[in-house]
């Protein structure tokens, strides 16, 4: 029975000559090799030259703000009963008057932690925020940490500063190929 | 006589280094040209063009602990890589790598000595290479050690039977065993390769078996005896190993290129030599020429390095069994076939044109035979 039409039918005849010495089929793989050699090469060299990583790629937070740059954080904790590692915590407090241009509702998270050992990077916070304030950047490696003191980010780690505000540049599969395109000669 | 003294102790200190130079630059090399064929950039962060990389490679291998094991034979453990090294260093003796330097009205061979039996010579040093691998992997007391030794040891000997049978076409053709003589026959673009295409591929063949180099790396293979006769070496032990492998491929290179591609001279160099000495004088201009045959030497060696590092990413690992056919049943009676070629050949006075007729006979008969008598299983 034919499942696909890919099968190909097996040569069993025997050698000639010049397959039996090898010398033609070694002339062959040499010629390909060479091919190699001046072919472009794929690499990128990473710390000068970095690539788009995608719209879906999970990196550093972020605690956005809105157009008038107040934060979106209400404190529900919703994400921190999301998060499956338990990274999250947050203190909530009630805006006061007179704070209406720093906090968009009425409780805002006073402390906001996130403890960078435990997370895993999942996103489960980013789909159960029902404000939009909590992301995952995707042009933003965490950076590495040599101490403890490091590794727990305050809101002054997270929330979003309004002078270089975070967007997304792509976020469909046909947009990050465009930006792609745009930014590597070998298209991948 | 002092100068001519020093001018000679030089030139044997350059030799020296420059094999070690070229060695070290072969690691780099090696590297850069396996990262090309393979879609790749290579070492590029040690300096300009990671062109410090064997500097940053040899302070690696000196920094590192350097262990022998307990229950090692400790005088023969250290002795393997130091034999290793010793053997490659010793050939590039009697290669000739250039013509003579004209210095204070005598001539000096650009050359370690001239000795009239240089091919032995080479041929004696590589076949005592072979102990360096052998007592390593002996002394290190570990069953792969053992098995990659006694690979190396036995491919080495059936692979030095071919290549001295295939030598002896060339003798016969030189009737001298000096390097020297051989290369001067072989003036101009008179070069051996012409005369001899079918031992040039079997020489070809036995120098990479010689060499251990892929696809005969058999002593070595990571994948079935755990890196095989160095298996127990770290630092700068493991380190001659492998260095002694590349001093090992840059002679097996230069030999090539005398033997077979006419040493230093290349097409036209009466012409350039002449013009050179009405330019810059008698002894001016004789060292010129001798420079530019050497470079061109150079070149040719340079080439070969190169075929032997394209062809290690070009062909897969020998079986072993696969190994020792080829070595016993297809390049020794091949290379007593082009002996009896070349011997008619000689006696016809015609050699060019009788060797070529001889080989053409020698595959129409091979091919009618096969063809009559084979079975379906003839091997070669």
């Amino acid at each position: 029975m034919q499942l696909t039409n890919r099968a190909k039918k097996t040569d069993k005849r025997p050698l000639t000559l010049a397959e039996r010495s090898y010398l033609p089929g070694i002339a062959q793989g040499m010629g390909i090799t060479l091919k190699h050699f001046f072919s472009k090469k794929a690499t990128i060299r990473y710390p000068e030259q970095t690539r788009y990583l995608g719209p879906v790629f999970r990196g550093h937070h972020i605690l956005k703000r809105d157009e008038e740059g107040r934060e979106r954080c209400t404190a529900c904790g919703l994400c921190a009963v999301a998060c499956p590692a338990e990274a999250i915590s947050m203190v909530a407090a009630e805006r006061v008057k007179g704070e209406e241009h720093l906090y968009r509702e009425e409780k805002y998270a006073a402390a906001y932690e996130i403890n960078m050992l435990r997370c895993i990077f999942c996103g489960l916070c980013e789909e159960a925020c029902p404000k939009e304030a909590v992301y995952l950047r995707h042009d933003k490696f965490v950076p590495v940490f040599t101490n403890r003191d490091q590794v727990i980010y305050g809101k002054d780690q997270l929330v979003e500063d309004m002078n270089n505000r975070y967007e997304r540049d792509a976020w469909t599969k046909e947009e990050m190929q465009k930006l792609w395109a745009k930014q590597d000669p070998v298209n991948y | 006589m002092d100068s001519v003294f020093l001018i000679k102790s030089l030139i044997i200190l350059g030799i020296f280094a420059i094999s070690l130079g070229i060695a070290a630059y072969e690691t780099y090399f090696e590297r850069v040209i396996a990262a090309y064929i393979q879609d790749r950039v290579g070492p590029d962060r040690a300096g300009p063009f990671g062109i410090l990389q064997p500097l940053a490679d040899a302070g690696k291998l000196f920094f590192k602990e350097d262990f022998i094991p307990t229950m090692a034979d400790k005088w023969l453990f250290i002795l393997g890589p130091s034999l290793a090294m010793l053997t490659a260093l010793m050939t590039s003796a009697v290669i000739p790598f250039g013509d003579s330097i004209l210095f204070d009205g005598h001539e000096i061979l650009v050359q370690g000595i001239e000795v009239n039996i240089g091919i032995l010579w080479v041929f004696g040093v590589v076949s005592l290479g072979v102990y360096g691998i052998l007592i390593g992997g002996w002394a290190s007391n570990n069953k792969y050690s053992l098995y990659g030794a006694i690979r190396a040891a036995s491919q080495n000997i059936s692979y030095e039977l071919a290549m001295g049978l295939s030598i002896i076409a060339i003798l016969m053709m030189s009737e001298s065993l000096s390097l020297r003589s051989i290369v001067e026959q072989q003036h101009g673009f008179n070069w051996n390769i012409f005369y001899q295409p079918m031992g040039f591929v079997i020489f070809l063949t036995c120098s990479f078996a010689e060499c251990n180099r892929t696809p005969f790396d058999l002593p070595e293979s990571e994948n079935e005896l755990v890196a095989g006769y160095h298996t127990e070496y770290g630092s700068m032990k493991l380190g001659l190993y492998l260095f002694s492998e590349y001093v090992n491929m840059f002679v097996t290179s230069a030999v090539l290129a005398t033997l077979f591609f006419g040493g230093f001279n290349y097409p036209g160099m009466d012409w350039v030599a002449a013009k050179l000495i009405g330019g810059f004088g008698e002894v001016t201009g004789h060292n010129l020429a001798t420079l530019v045959g050497t470079l061109i030497f150079f070149g040719k060696i340079f080439f070969f390095i190169f075929v032997f590092m394209w062809v290690r990413w070009t062909l897969p690992r020998f079986r072993y069994d696969q190994l020792m056919d080829l070595g016993w049943k297809a390049l020794i009676p091949l290379s007593v076939v082009n002996l009896l070629i070349t011997a008619g050949a000689q006696l016809s006075g015609m050699p060019l044109i009788a060797n070529w007729i001889g080989l053409a006979i020698f595959l129409v008969l091979f091919y009618l035979g096969s063809n009559i008598f084979g079975t379906k299983k003839t091997s070669l």
